[in-house]
């Protein structure tokens, strides 16, 4: 039983580091930005890319994917996607979905439309008896990165310079303007990190999630459940939020089988019955 | 600003009413689009089955625009209602019930039900929130379906779906012909209904209360109540829509509760434009057009082409089909000088 | 009458006289094809697509006089589209055959126009028992899950396994496989611990692996479709099933040729049956191995490709045999009955169910020549789809 949290907690922080690109985004440029998991596809196959061309080890490739990913998404930022900030949420809705169908076909057409396959390092497989419970390594990297990385984001955010100036365009991005904070610098450098975030993401869950050129379109609705039940003005909330949804999705098909795929759904519902600006969202 | 003097009281009433009451006049641009589409139906009989698909799609695309583009409540999961009709329908011909009529009523009472009851859902929150709410109803609407595979057929689909004949008379055919002339039929029915629907008092409420819900309220108007009853319209014609599916292909699967055809009429209408009810019509037709043309030249890659389309249409800042055809024609009936048709009729609301 | 004229009337009669000859010999036969190009399924649209020309190219495209061509379509993985696509081709291009069906519900959904219009249905992928008793015009190439799976719990019976658990997709042919494999376990005494269902859409297997962990069988059996099988091969190793004593038997889905090379040494060892290994043995499946590797980049061909294959073979016999006739009838007639020496083994249409009879091969997982294959330890000749000899 202790296993299964396991493993939901490892789902939910991998969903966390997947999805929290696109909680800043949605939040600090109120951008909605669908094509979120094209980024994270596109890392994972940054990765495929490395190992099986160049030989390079596992380990070497996350923060190649992170990079590259972090480069397309200032690309794409600084061509395409500024121009759509003052435009309707339809209007994103529909470039972003756009941008997915042409990433989806495009990665289609030069990689082929089979499932990717890593292969691990030794070290990284199987499992270890830790008093009495059975766990996976390559789980227990993913919960330790993925825990490093909510913790620099949260440092960021709380103790630098550049995290003060981001919540204050966050808050009201006219004013930060008038102090004189780059705010376009800023959603920039956002929206690089964010994408490489997922980019990071999608290398890491190649392994648990799978990696084929429907990814975007797959787990798209898993993201959006999570920044939306998390809310988009922190950093816990979608971390709650996913570990909460990574969590009641494993269990939930351990303990209910016939009614697995429910719970993920079931649960969004309530709590957005309930609370409907998200678990942690401040009123707007 | 009119002073507010006896007369001049009554003359900004009158005026007021005068321009409201533009609103139920017919466009020219309206009568030469239904001219079109009849003209379609009769130039082109290989293409009967396209036509059945694009009404059908459009009628969906209808549904969600009484709910987006009037009550201004954004929806990823209008498949739900779509997925319920279609299922009601299907399974009343199976037992025996073959009349189609029957058949689109029922589907309609049923959808509207289900809209009734989870209207709740969509009162409160965010644009993200409802987004995300109307999806998981819908995603549990499509496991509903396939874990009832004892009544839905589950994965394998809904078998021997036989509408009878359209009013006794009408029989479906293989070449479609029937079946989309009666989609056309019903779609311009429906219609005409919504339209009747948006330009009456109740109609200018929700865009009243789409607009700006607080100032609304403060009007006295009651937004729950309004917002509640037009998520059931919208979603009754859903079911109707779903219904024509089911009996002019005679057969249901449970793709209908698919998030892909929520999202397919999301941005059908995005394309055509929201709020002023030829949007879901004009963009259902020129998505599956486009759609099946690339498809036919490139089976495996119009994925792109279609994303690469969509792309260059927000970037090129459409506001919205209509309004872009409208800028072509309008300085061409101006050399003809036939300016004045282009006034008048619909406002130019919804800038969405 | 001066030369020139004389010779533009020769050449003008000889002009018309070629077109009206070739107007009446050149005749073309069109053969729909409905695949998955896009989507999940993508890559059995492209083995089949591939597998279809690559006969074509070989046999060349002239058929009992007549000429043959191919017209592909996406089915966009949505039966409705789909049915409208067969409704054109059928109404509009006139194709004498629809062929193809990566889906069920997409099979299903035609099966009546095929029986409204009498066209042959050639269904080369899809593999539920049920699809040919939709239409009497429905015949199939591919194979139905029933039929692969029986041999594999009589293999189970036969190697002492006495308890399973059973995994599949919550989907036709993985409800499919479940029963037929556990009431054929149960009939031959052993038991089944538990039948796990799995959603379709579904990334992580981990509760579910971990659910058979605790349950302790004797043998996992599992059916996942083509695609997922690499994802749950990893998890399985991940989760140290493979050391605890529990014997993985599937269907050949879950190693399927086309992944199975990149699936690296997990899928070493793995029992499985199916109907075709790109290791079969014989002179017809190395010289198509060769050819299809060498007509699409070393792309290794698969059992949906020589589903897509055989299908083309048999549109080919039937045509020979009705001399070129596309009459729907004279066609399904000519079709039953055919039999013929596949890459996968000698296969058969059976002349009152119009599916196919094939032998199942009960497979394991080794290494061969630095690449891993599905390599054939016994054979379960002439197999007939169980569910329907059954009845």
């Amino acid at each position: 039983m202790l296993t299964i949290l396991y493993d939901g907690i490892a789902y939910g922080m991998l969903l966390f580091v997947l999805a929290s690109g696109l909680a800043v985004t949605l939040g600090l440029m109120n951008f909605v930005n669908l094509a979120h998991g094209a980024f994270a596809m596109a890392g994972g196959y940054v990765t495929v890319i490395l190992m099986s061309r160049l030989g390079m080890p596992f380990l070497a490739t996350l923060p190649c994917a992170f990079l590259a990913t972090a480069a397309i998404g200032l690309a794409l930022e600084r061509t395409l996607y500024f121009r759509l900030y003052t435009r309707s949420h339809l209007d994103q809705v529909l470039f972003s979905i756009g941008l997915v169908f042409m990433a989806s076909s495009g990665v289609d057409y030069v990689m082929g439309s089979e499932q990717q396959i890593i292969k691990l390092p030794e070290f990284m497989q199987g499992r270890v008896d830790v008093l009495g419970v059975s766990i996976g390594i390559y789980r227990t990297f993913i919960i330790l990165v993925c825990g490093v990385l909510v913790v620099a984001l949260q440092l960021i955010l709380s103790r630098t310079r550049f995290g003060s100036r981001l919540r204050a365009a966050v808050d009201d991005a006219r004013v930060a303007r008038g102090l004189g904070i780059d705010v376009n610098t800023i959603f920039a450098v956002t929206f690089a990190v964010g994408s490489g975030l997922a980019g990071l993401g999608g290398a890491l869950g190649a392994e648990i999630l799978g990696l084929d050129p429907t990814f975007p379109l797959k787990f798209m609705i898993y993201f959006l459940i999570v920044v939306t039940v998390g809310g988009t003005s922190s950093i816990t909330g979608p971390f709650v939020a996913s570990l909460i949804l990574g969590i009641a999705d494993v269990a939930g098909k351990y303990y209910v089988p016939s009614l697995g795929a429910f719970v993920i759904y079931s649960v969004m519902i309530v709590v957005l019955i309930l609370r409907p600006q998200g678990l942690f969202a401040r009123p707007r | 600003m009119t002073v507010l003097n006896q007369s001049g009281k009554a003359s900004s009433e009158a005026s007021v009413i005068a321009s409201l009451s533009m609103r139920h006049r017919w466009h020219v641009g309206e009568a030469i689009f239904w001219v079109c589409v009849v003209l379609a139906l009769f130039a082109l009989p290989s293409r009967y089955l396209l036509i059945n698909e694009i009404a059908v799609l459009a009628l969906f695309a209808l549904s969600l625009d009484l709910v987006l583009g009037f009550a201004g409540i954004v929806s990823l999961g209008h498949a739900a209602f779509f997925g319920l009709g279609a299922y009601v329908a299907g399974l009343l011909t199976k037992q025996g019930m073959a009349d189609p009529t029957l058949g689109l009523l029922s589907a309609a009472g049923a959808a509207a039900l289900l809209g009734l009851a989870t209207s709740f859902l969509v009162l409160r929150g965010s644009d993200l929130t409802r987004l995300m709410v109307t999806l998981g109803v819908g995603l549990v609407m499509g496991e509903i379906a396939n874990q009832a595979a004892w009544l839905t057929g589950g994965a394998d689909g809904l078998q021997g779906v036989a509408p009878g004949p359209i009013l006794g008379m009408f029989s479906f055919d293989i070449f479609g012909r029937v079946a989309s002339i009666y989609s056309v039929c019903v779609l311009f029915v429906l219609f005409l209904a919504a339209r009747r629907i948006v330009n009456s008092p109740f109609g200018l409420s929700l865009l009243a209360i789409r607009d700006n819900p607080l100032r609304a309220a403060a009007l006295g108007i009651p937004v729950s109540r309004r917002l509640v009853a037009a998520y059931t319209i919208g979603a009754g014609y859903a079911g109707v829509a779903g219904a024509l599916l089911a009996q002019t292909t005679q057969f249901v699967s449970l793709d209908v509760f698919d998030f892909n055809r929520s999202a397919d009429v999301l941005l059908v209408l995005i394309i055509g434009g929201t709020g002023y009810l030829y949007g879901g019509l004009v963009g259902a037709a020129a998505f599956r057009v486009l759609q099946d043309l690339i498809a036919t030249i490139t089976p495996q890659h119009w994925q792109f082409w279609i994303g690469l389309i969509l792309v260059l249409l927000v970037l090129a800042r459409r506001d919205r089909l209509a309004q872009l055809a409208r800028r072509m024609v309008s300085p061409l009936l101006g050399r003809l000088g036939l300016a004045g048709l282009m006034r008048g009729g619909y406002p130019s609301g919804a800038q969405r | 009458m001066s030369k020139r004229n004389a010779g533009c009337v020769i050449g003008a009669v000889a002009a018309l006289g070629l077109f009206c000859g070739t107007a009446w010999a050149e005749d073309t036969v069109k053969i729909g094809l409905i695949l998955p190009m896009t989507g999940q399924q993508a890559s059995t649209g492209r083995q089949i697509e591939a597998a279809t020309r690559l006969f074509v190219q070989q046999n060349g495209d002239t058929v009992a006089g007549k000429k043959i061509e191919l017209i592909v379509k996406d089915d966009t993985g949505s039966p409705d589209v789909s049915k409208r696509l067969a409704q054109e081709l059928i109404v509009n291009d006139k194709v004498a055959f629809v062929a193809g069906f990566g889906l069920t519900p997409i099979a299903l959904a035609v099966a009546p126009l095929a029986t409204q219009a009498k066209v042959p249905e050639v269904v080369m992928a899809a593999a539920t028992s049920i699809i040919t008793e939709a239409s009497p015009y429905i015949v199939r190439t591919s194979f139905t899950l029933p039929q692969a799976t029986v041999p594999m719990a009589d293999w189970a019976l036969q190697n002492g396994i006495k308890k399973a658990v059973t995994l599949v997709s919550n989907y036709g042919p993985g409800l499919d496989a479940e029963k037929a494999f556990s009431e054929r376990l149960t009939k031959g005494g052993g038991t089944i611990l538990e039948n796990i269902k799995v959603p379709l859409a579904n990334p992580d297997f981990s509760p579910f692996l971990q659910k058979v962990a605790d349950l302790k069988p004797d043998a996992l059996f599992v059916f996942v479709p083509s695609g997922s099988g690499a994802l749950f091969m990893k998890q399985y190793l991940e989760r140290g099933l493979d050391k605890s004593g529990v014997r993985l038997i599937c269907t050949g889905d879950v190693t399927d040729d086309d992944q199975l090379n990149a699936m690296g040494d997990v899928a070493l060892g793995v029992i499985s049956t199916h109907h075709y290994s790109a290791a079969h043995d014989s002179p017809e499946n190395k010289a198509f191995v060769q050819a299809f590797e060498k007509a699409n980049n070393g792309m290794r061909p698969n059992f949906m490709a020589v589903g897509g294959y055989d299908g083309m073979r048999l549109i080919y016999d039937a045509l020979k045999k009705t001399n070129g006739s596309t009459d729907g009838d004279a066609l399904l007639a000519a079709m039953k009955g055919m039999a013929w020496t596949s890459p996968r083994g000698p296969i058969s249409i059976d002349p009152q169910t119009r599916d196919i009879v094939q032998n199942i091969y009960v497979r394991k997982v080794e290494k061969v020549n630095g690449g891993l294959y599905n390599v054939e330890l016994a054979t379960v000749p002439n197999v007939k789809d169980p569910v329907k000899a059954a009845k």
